[in-house]
């Protein structure tokens, strides 16, 4: 099967700083790859560059398209979705209208755009009780399920979570990552960049490891997990769980 | 002071308020989704003004060569910036959309020109051809710099500001003037005073419109694609949301809004070139009331302004400018007390 994201000889780089230096990743469609690394690794400078919110040189490709011609908007468009550590909701809004605005590239009528809607508060409950609140007023967890749920409701083939567990408590994890799974069988393909190495490795089919601005490991993330480098550095030292 | 003279000073500041209502609707707009404090706002409000009267007095308006002229450079200017991006596909897309587009307005006033078409006409024509003036100039200079600091883009502003307010002198001349009234109706509703239908017809414009704005920003998508930007760039472009295409949106309301103001207030006011711009500034202080991005607030702010100037007026003609300038000091003090309680609230919420 063909890759459905594509990137090759990947550079990034702040004024003189290159944060990325010749990073190559592939994902095929319905696949949840991890991306595990420490804290100042490059992992979410991985995905702005991916999303088009950073300058890159390299090669990045996308259902067959040459991303480089694409701003962030028409990548939106396409099918890819970011969901940045930072959630970036609409604070001043409410939990409904920034549903709402996840489907503003959908161009969906008022009943479809309805039907969506419903679909993420089931699969969100918490959300569809507190639809009329502000999304400022929400707590961390319920932030996390509206910039997930505000995503889902672009319909994504491509979903780019940063750290999601981020700041989380360990249920809430679980219960996120369980949805994550769920989003792939379902066929959506998951570009996850985790700092909680444990859970991303179980979570996805193939991981990379990024250190300082090179990867340096990739494998399927059963056999990522069993390899004493990333047990050491990652994992505490541990055997797989 | 007897309580005729009360209502009569009321009303004469509810029309003023609803022209800073309209005015600051268009300033907060503008800031809230792009950080641009546009002080070019009260010229455009003037061109309308100055426009009207020039088809009134069935004189072909300068505004058509400014407007032409402007379409021709973003035309260029979106023109170059496809071709170095490598997109030369859109270039006809942009001929349509940044130079036909515009020069539309103009060739309906070229055909409204003449003084014995209905007013009507001549104010739907002068309206159309100041709206793309706004979004042209702002293609032309501030999207190029829309990621600059405020500080910068308000130096921009204030730079266009004098280049209107200089091409308006150029264009219309130094001397003033007053279009005919839009309604020659009047109301008696006190013993020896009447209310006209043009003070009528401003406020009842200014509530319709800012009830407009509010069931288009509540209740369809590109409303809340514009709250969006205003709370979250980032997070718009990441939703799909166009910067470029919601300031060029907002431009436009402002540019729609700015154009009704100049024929609403030209009237009841001698227009002159400059003009527009006290209109400009006490509109800013009913937005700066608002915090620039609050609506409510902002039409409370126009109010006080509105009634406060017109009370000034008959206290003291002279220092009328300066006791409205003057209550943006206790505003300014105001805001910066709310400023820091909220500040130390978001540090206990988010640390």
């Amino acid at each position: 099967m063909s890759a459905l994201l594509e990137i090759e000889d990947l550079h990034v780089a702040y004024g003189r700083v290159e944060a990325l230096r010749g990073v190559s990743l592939s994902l095929r469609a319905g696949q949840i790859v991890s991306v595990i690394g420490a804290n100042g690794a490059g992992k979410t400078t991985l995905l702005a560059a991916a999303m088009g919110l950073l300058p890159a040189r390299g090669t990045l490709r996308y259902a067959g398209a040459d991303l480089r011609k694409l701003d962030t908007e028409a990548r939106v468009e396409r099918g890819m979705c970011l969901v940045p550590e930072t959630r970036e909701l609409f604070g001043e809004l409410t939990v409904a209208d920034n549903l709402l605005l996840g489907a503003y590239t959908a161009h969906l009528g008022r009943n479809a755009l309805a039907r969506r809607l419903r679909s993420v508060f089931e699969r969100f409950p918490a959300l569809a009780e507190r639809s009329r609140q502000r999304a400022a007023t929400l707590s961390g967890g319920e932030r996390q399920m509206l910039a997930l749920g505000r995503a889902l409701m672009s319909a994504p083939r491509l979903l780019l979570l940063d750290e999601p567990s981020l700041g989380l408590a360990p249920l809430i994890v679980r219960d996120i990552l369980t949805i994550v799974r769920g989003l792939r069988d379902e066929g959506v393909s998951i570009l996850l960049i985790e700092q909680n190495a444990r859970a991303a490795l179980q979570c996805s089919d193939h991981g990379y490891v990024l250190e300082t601005g090179e990867m340096v490991l990739s494998g399927e993330s059963a056999a990522l997990a069993c390899d004493p480098r990333v047990q050491a550095t990652y994992l505490g030292g541990a055997a797989d769980e | 002071m007897s309580w005729d003279l009360v209502f009569i000073l009321l009303v004469d500041g509810l029309a003023n308020g609803a022209v800073y209502l309209l005015a600051g609707i268009g300033l907060v707009l503008i800031f809230s989704v792009t950080r641009v404090v546009f002080v070019p706002f009260g010229d455009v409000v003037a061109f309308a003004a100055l426009t009207l009267a020039a088809f009134e007095a069935g004189r072909l308006p300068p505004t058509i060569g400014l407007v032409a002229l402007l379409a021709v450079l973003a035309t260029g200017a979106e023109a170059w910036r496809l071709w170095r991006a490598g997109q030369p596909e859109g270039i006809l897309r942009a001929i349509l959309g940044w130079g036909l587009l515009p020069l539309t307005p103009c060739a309906l006033a070229y055909l409204a020109a003449g003084s014995d078409r209905p007013a009507a006409v001549q104010i739907a024509a002068a309206i159309l051809l100041v709206l793309p003036i706004t979004p042209l100039i702002a293609r032309l200079t501030l999207q190029p710099i829309a990621d600059a600091s405020v500080l910068v883009l308000l130096m921009v502003s204030l730079v266009l500001h004098f280049l209107l307010s200089g091409l308006g002198l150029l264009f219309f001349g130094a001397e003033g003037t007053r279009t005919r009234p839009l309604t020659g109706l009047a109301w008696n509703i006190a013993e020896g005073y009447s209310v006209s239908g043009q003070i009528i017809m401003m406020v009842v414009a200014a509530l319709l419109l800012s009830l407009l704005f509010y069931l288009a920003f509540e209740y369809t998508l590109t409303g809340k694609a514009l709250r969006a930007t205003a709370v979250n760039r980032r997070g718009a472009r990441l939703v799909g949301i166009r910067p470029a295409h919601t300031a060029l949106l907002v431009y436009s309301c402002a540019s729609l809004l700015a154009g009704m103001i100049g024929v609403l207030v030209a009237p009841v006011t001698t227009m002159y070139y400059d003009s527009g711009f006290v209109i400009g500034l006490k509109s800013f202080i009913a937005a700066i009331i608002g915090a620039m991005v609050s609506y409510p607030l902002t039409a409370a702010g126009a109010l006080v302004v509105g009634v406060s100037e017109s009370f000034a007026s008959y206290w003291s003609g002279a220092l009328k400018d300066a006791i409205v300038f003057g209550l943006l000091i206790p505003v300014l003090m105001l805001r910066s007390a709310m400023a820091q309680q909220v500040e130390e609230e978001v540090d206990e919420i988010d640390p």
